[in-house]
This record gives C-alpha cells, sequence and structure tokens, in this order.
C-alpha cells in the first residue's frame, strides 16, 4: 500500500467535507462585509522573522539575462497590509502559505491559510470575531480568554515579563529541559519551549483559549501596549493541542517596523542565517499610513483536523509534502 | 563517532545520551508558528531498557552511539556468562547476566538470537520472536476440553512459565510468541 503514492491521503468524502467547511468560513466573511482579496504568492521580499524560513526560487525575464529571486510567501501579510494602506477597507483570504524546514504531525510546509484584517478593531474586538468563527465551524464552547502573564503563573508559577534568564532557566531545568537551558541565552527560546511543551498541553481542552499580551520581545507585526510597554497586543489561539491562529493589533509606526525588520536581520546574521530583503514596499505603504485595525492567520488544515477529529494534518489535505 | 543533527533523526538511529547508547522510538517536529522550533524524541535506553521523551532544539547536535545489532546462535552457559556463536565465521562472544536480563527464560540452544553490541560489547540479548519449549510441570487437565477457558499455568524447561489451554500436558513441546510471553499453540513435529 506505502507504494500507492498517486492516491489522496483524505479520503474523497472529507474533501467534500473540507470544501464545504471553506465554503462555510467564506460566507462568514461576505455576510460581514469583508472583502476577500487575492494576492501573490510569489514576492520579492520576505519575512525577516528569525524562526521562519523561506522558500526561494528564481524568476527568469525573458527581457532579461540576470534571474531575479523571489520568494514564496510564508504569510499574505505584507501585501493585504499593503492594500489596506491603499484604502480597501476590511479584507480576507483564503490561500497558500509556505515556510521551509517544517514538517510534522501538526506542519506541512505547503499549507492553507485564512488571513483577515478588521478595519477599527482592536486585538480584543478581532479575538471575539476569531471565537465566534471557531465557534460556528467546530461547534466549540466560547473560548476561555488569559493573559500569557497569567498562564504563565497558572501553569508554571513563574512570572513571564519579571523573572531574570536565570530563573527561567531553573524552570525549564525542573521540568526536564536541562540540557537546553544550560546552554540557552535567549530568555525567548525558553519561554517558547516552556509554552509549547508544558503551557499548551494542558490549556484549550474543554474550550478554546485564547492567550493575549505576548511579551513585547516577541511581538512580531504587533503593536507595544501603550498602557504596559512589557508586552504586544498579540494574542494566540489553541485548542486541544494544537496552535490555531496568531493576530495582531496591527503596528502602524513605519519607522519602527522597519526597525524590527533590521533587528530580525541583525539576529539572522549572528546566527549565520541568511539576510532577507526587508519588504520596502510594506515599510513604504506604512509611511503613507495603515488604518486602526487588527489582523489574524488562522491554520485552515489545524481548524479541519480539529473538525474531523484527525491526529495529523497529512489527513485533511489531498497531497500532503511526501505525495506532492 | 559521528554526530547526528536533529533533522537526522529518526527511529532506529541509536545515540548518546547521559552516558548511554540509546534507540529513538520516535521524532516530533514541535513549533510555534513565531518561534524556535523543537524534536521531541521518543528515546529507549538500551542498557537500562528505560523509555522516556527528551526535547531538543532544532538543529542542535548529539554524539551518535557504536551500537549495531547481530544475529547469534544461542550455545550455553557456565552460571556466569551465556554463550553465543556467529553461524558463519564461528565467532563466540559471551553476553553477562546484565544483558540477557529476564529474556534468560527464552533462551533455546541453537535458536538464533539478537545480540545488541555496543562498541563491540553485548548489552542486550533479543530471543527470537517464537521458541519451542518443552512443559516440565502442569496441573493434569481436563479430557476433552479444547477451548480456551483460561487454561492453567505450565512451567517450561527453561523455568518460564505461560498459561497453556487445559489439554496440555507435562512432557509436550509447546510454541511460545516471547513478546508477550504467550502460549501459541503445540510445536509443529
Amino acid at each position: 500500500m506505502s507504494d500507492m503514492q498517486w492516491q489522496p491521503s483524505t479520503k474523497i468524502a472529507a474533501l467534500k467535507k473540507r470544501a464545504l467547511v471553506i465554503q462555510r468560513i467564506r460566507q462568514f466573511f461576505i455576510d460581514r462585509q469583508v472583502l476577500e482579496v487575492d494576492t501573490p504568492a510569489l514576492s520579492h521580499h520576505a519575512s525577516t522573522d528569525e524562526h521562519l524560513h523561506s522558500f526561494q526560487c528564481a524568476f527568469q525575464s525573458p527581457y532579461a539575462n540576470d534571474l531575479v529571486p523571489l520568494y514564496l510567501q510564508t504569510s499574505p501579510e505584507f501585501a493585504m497590509k499593503r492594500l489596506l494602506c491603499a484604502g480597501s477597507g476590511s479584507i480576507f483570504q483564503i490561500c497558500k502559505a509556505f515556510r521551509n524546514e517544517e514538517a510534522g504531525r501538526y506542519h506541512n510546509p505547503e499549507f492553507t491559510i485564512l488571513e483577515w484584517y478588521q478595519v477599527g478593531y482592536d486585538h480584543f474586538q478581532l479575538m471575539a470575531e476569531v471565537d465566534e468563527l471557531v465557534q460556528q465551524v467546530l461547534g466549540s464552547q466560547p473560548a476561555e480568554q488569559v493573559s500569557y502573564q497569567e498562564v504563565f503563573l497558572r501553569v508554571l508559577q513563574i512570572d513571564p515579563l519579571e523573572s531574570c534568564l536565570e530563573q527561567i532557566k531553573q524552570v525549564a531545568s525542573e521540568h526536564g529541559f536541562a540540557d537546553i537551558a544550560r546552554l540557552e541565552t535567549d530568555k525567548d527560546i525558553l519561554l517558547m519551549l516552556l509554552f509549547s511543551q508544558v503551557i499548551e498541553p494542558v490549556i484549550g481542552i474543554q474550550a478554546p483559549c485564547l492567550v493575549y499580551h505576548f511579551p513585547a520581545s516577541q511581538a512580531s507585526l504587533a503593536r507595544i501596549s501603550p498602557q504596559d510597554n512589557r508586552v504586544a497586543e498579540r494574542f494566540e489561539l489553541y485548542y486541544q493541542g494544537v496552535e490555531l491562529a496568531n493576530g495582531f493589533h496591527e503596528l502602524q509606526d513605519a519607522n519602527e517596523q522597519r526597525q524590527r525588520f533590521e533587528a530580525d536581520n541583525s539576529k539572522r546574521q549572528a546566527k549565520g542565517l541568511p539576510i532577507m530583503p526587508l519588504d520596502t514596499n510594506l515599510i513604504q505603504a506604512l509611511q503613507q499610513g495603515l488604518p486602526e485595525c487588527a489582523g489574524v492567520a488562522l491554520g485552515i488544515d489545524r481548524l479541519l483536523m480539529l473538525a474531523f477529529e484527525q491526529d495529523r494534518i497529512d489527513h485533511v489535505m489531498a497531497f500532503p509534502q511526501s505525495r506532492a | 563517532m559521528a554526530n547526528f543533527s536533529t533533522n537526522e533523526f529518526k527511529s532506529g538511529l541509536k545515540i548518546m545520551l547521559d552516558g548511554e547508547p540509546c534507540n529513538i522510538l520516535e521524532n516530533e517536529f514541535v513549533k510555534p508558528g513565531k518561534g524556535q522550533a523543537f524534536s521531541r524524541v521518543k528515546i529507549r535506553k538500551l542498557i537500562s531498557g528505560k523509555v522516556l521523551e527528551k526535547t531538543f532544539k532544532s538543529g542542535d547536535s548529539v554524539e551518535g552511539a557504536d551500537v549495531m545489532d547481530t544475529d547469534l546462535a544461542y550455545l550455553y552457559t557456565d552460571g556466569e556468562f551465556w554463550h553465543f556463536m556467529n553461524n558463519d565465521t564461528f565467532e563466540q562472544i559471551a553476553a553477562d547476566e546484565k544483558a540477557v536480563g529476564e529474556n534468560v527464560k527464552w533462551l533455546v540452544e541453537n535458536d538464533l538470537c539478537t545480540i545488541t553490541l555496543w562498541n563491540g560489547a553485548p548489552i542486550a540479548v533479543q530471543p527470537a520472536n517464537f521458541v519451542e519449549l518443552e512443559v516440565t510441570e502442569t496441573d493434569p487437565g481436563l479430557k476433552g476440553d479444547t477451548a480456551g477457558t483460561g487454561g492453567k499455568p505450565a512451567t517450561l524447561s527453561t523455568g518460564a512459565v505461560v498459561r497453556v489451554p487445559l489439554f496440555i500436558q507435562t512432557g509436550e513441546i509447546v510454541r511460545v510468541d516471547t513478546r508477550k510471553a504467550e502460549y501459541v499453540g503445540r510445536a509443529q513435529k
């Protein structure tokens, strides 16, 4: 059976259910007058995030000899924000995103992402909308909401914002990660370890769990909270051990965005990772002005895994990477 | 021995951990959307037999373990060591009590066993999946009983005790699945 690689890894009946769910999601946004958009998967620019690895390819123009490097998007965020700056109003997109070096039970290097932006929303308003969508698709109970700080205090009895590196190392060692803790100098890596290995398995079991206000050092493209500069207005959704969505109250400041991209690239350089061409189009668009908005990306395949009670992402897509 | 990076981890790879050779059973990729990737690995320690979970940061590497499995025929025990022979080269290897462990009760003369060698020395002995052994002691069963009604205990020539159907008598040769310590049937003559 294992050499029947031409066959889909998912039954046709499940693929029919998949199509229906995606149709329902689309209707959810049409009902709310959110505009569907279609932005390019290939870009001259790429994410600078040190933990994201873009696929690179080369464009051969019929009018030039030199190959032009192009990158497959890791999410449609940059292009969608340019549309927002150009006055699109609230928008959504269901498309493919590509992340190299990611494969496993919950990861396929090519996956379907739902990303949307609501103009005039903050992260709390968007969290409520994410909850509503997930309840509709999964029939789940209303999501629990808890801050990143509270969830660390509750599960690990440690304050992730105030504790120093040594204290975090101590907790990591106590939870069986002594080998990683001994050598690690980046507090965020240890927080990510504790979050993914110790906290994620115990939250969002009965009802989905929205965790908000991640440390400012893990802000990504979220704005820093004006009330508490230790945290970013960023949230994530977890349900039954699966990370489903990541959202931001979006950073509007073009200079700060450029500085973050450059800081990312400095980190990349220090680690010997390739320097990525930062999206100057996005910076220019932000200079023009991003409306006050919140945006979120949700993994459709993972949502379908939960909807269909599957334990591997391969079981909700027609052809995972190994059969692609 | 070479070092192996987390992206070379797969089931069957032998690595060193806390000074003990280990076999990787499973490797799961774990990664937050915005954040560091990890490998959560299920490992069996080859000397203690303990199974444990261990998390590595993606890209980290560990030392490989010079571990190999070889199929050897069991010869005899002198009380201290259990002697095995390579049927092709006639080379002999002696395993101690620690390496043989509980599997001593499944060692049948001339049967091929899988011997795990670490740096050339035996650390584990895996018997054949099925062995045939004589019943040396069991209660007389009821005549005519052919269906399994829970059976009865039977002591085999190596000292192993398995449950057998009531019709099995002392002196009979039975076939046993060593992985589950379960009676399979009467030996085929």
